[in-house]
């Protein structure tokens, strides 16, 4: 049986791991190498670097985070954060990383998706979703969770699938950083209606709450920042809670 | 030496990465000449059954790598790389694969597709590849394609909607479905073995 998957996801910003509460107030948490190679010796089932500095001194700072990490990390590597082209994505994947994920630009210019897709293959292409609920519904938002595009989140998934993307991350705004748990509805919703797997992320404060985002919202992997970051919850004690749980882990 | 056979696809890097760490010398090569130079041959994942053939032959390195396999060289096949290694395969049912082992890779059928995290490899036959792992160990996957046909080489099976060949052998041509460079240190025991003991 396939196992959820716990991965870690650092912020990095000009070289530092940083975290904030719904995508603002970014405080440091850390060396990414560091908390990299200890998440891997705990058990992390994969990495996720999202470079949040956006600027070209931060990117460069990323690429070589990335290549340090990946000559002594050997589980899946995820980098994402201003990646605009096929370049972007080529230097990342290069530099190390296995996986990009892509937000901004695939909505500004949705063939980046289908062009990727088709050079690297759409296993190594992530949608990162960043979702906040508008009127009753989701929609889907853009430039670090600022901007509203306008666009339904369900079906902007399920474009993004047919376009080519081999992942979903899916981020709930409105319980980002939050610790009051997962948007469970959210996720339940593009889960079911996704073929590709669907990584929850945005609001987990606690076991229950992650082992929640598997067996009600259906998520196929769990993404785990501040949390883990300070110390709330460690690895080996989300993965020992879910085992007991009967859920499938590594 | 081991030679990682460069066919334009894939994140080549990992495994040369995961064979340093290992300290096991290995180097990308990019032509049959190249070939004839190392002892140990990989055939890294990533990519699709008919893009993959047909750049192999555009680059002159398919007939020097049939030879290595005829003449059952240390080969190693990872994710598409094993693939290669059967007769067919659904993605690009036109083409001819190694044809070092019987059957046909199929596309899987499940609801989540492709089969894309950690599952479990069970051991069926030992092997030396197997050296100090236990007899069920997780590894990393990301594939669309597997072969479903249980034939005499497997040496491992992993299910996923149902059981399918995670490692198979042949004298010392071996392929994994899954990916040992990202496996963790489970991965890199099994490349370790492979680089010394196979």
């Amino acid at each position: 049986m396939l196992t959820v998957r716990i991965i870690p996801c650092l912020d990095v910003d000009e070289g530092l791991v940083v975290k904030g509460v719904k995508f603002r107030d970014l405080k440091v948490a850390g060396d990414p190498v560091e908390l990299a190679l200890k998440y891997y010796q705990e058990g992390a089932d994969e990495l996720t670097f999202l470079d949040v500095g956006a600027s070209i001194k931060s990117r460069k700072t990323m690429i070589e985070v990335v290549k340090k990490i990946s000559e002594k990390i050997f589980i899946p590597l995820t980098a994402g954060g201003g990646i605009k082209s096929l370049d972007d994505i080529r230097e990342l994947l290069l530099a190390g990383a296995d996986k990009v994920s892509i937000c901004t630009a695939a909505i500004e210019n949705p063939s980046l998706i289908q062009e990727a897709a088709r050079t690297f293959g759409s296993q190594c292409i992530v949608l990162s979703l960043d979702a906040a609920r508008v009127n009753g519904g989701w929609q889907a938002f853009i430039r670090g969770g600022t901007y509203n595009s306008g666009l339904d989140a369900i079906l902007w998934a399920q474009q993004a699938e047919a376009l080519g993307a081999g992942e979903i991350l899916l981020n709930s705004i409105d319980r980002d950083g939050t610790k009051q748990g997962y948007d469970l509805e959210l996720i339940r919703e593009i889960s079911e209606k996704v073929r590709v797997p669907v990584i929850a992320s945005g609001g987990a404060g606690n076991l229950e709450q992650i082992y929640e985002a598997i067996a009600i919202g259906r998520a196929d992997a769990v993404l785990l920042a501040s949390t883990l970051h300070y110390g709330e919850i460690t690895i080996p004690e989300i993965k020992k809670y879910l085992k007991g749980k009967g859920v499938n882990i590594r | 030496m081991i030679g990682v056979v460069d066919y334009g696809a894939g994140n080549l890097n990992s495994i040369l990465k995961a064979f340093s760490y290992l300290k096991l010398p290995a180097r990308l090569v990019t032509t049959s000449e190249e070939i004839s130079k190392v002892e140990r041959l990989v055939i890294p994942g990533v990519g699709s059954f008919g893009a993959a053939l047909a750049e192999l032959r555009r680059r002159n390195l398919y007939s020097a790598i049939i030879d290595w396999l005829n003449e059952n060289r240390p080969f190693l096949g990872i994710c598409l790389g094993f693939q290669l290694l059967f007769e067919k395969s659904e993605e690009a049912p036109e083409e001819n694969g190694f044809s070092i082992f019987p059957g046909r890779c199929q596309k899987i059928r499940a609801a989540k597709v492709p089969h894309m995290g950690w599952n479990l490899v069970k051991i069926v036959r030992n092997d030396p590849l197997f050296s100090e792992l236990d007899s069920a160990e997780y590894f990393y996957f990301v594939h669309s394609y597997a072969v479903f046909e249980l034939i005499d080489h497997v040496l491992a099976l992993t299910e996923y909607s149902s059981p399918f060949a995670s490692v198979i052998k042949f004298g010392r041509i071996y392929g994994v479905q899954f990916h040992p460079e990202k496996s963790g240190p489970a991965g890199l025991k099994l490349l370790h073995n492979w680089g010394t003991k196979c």
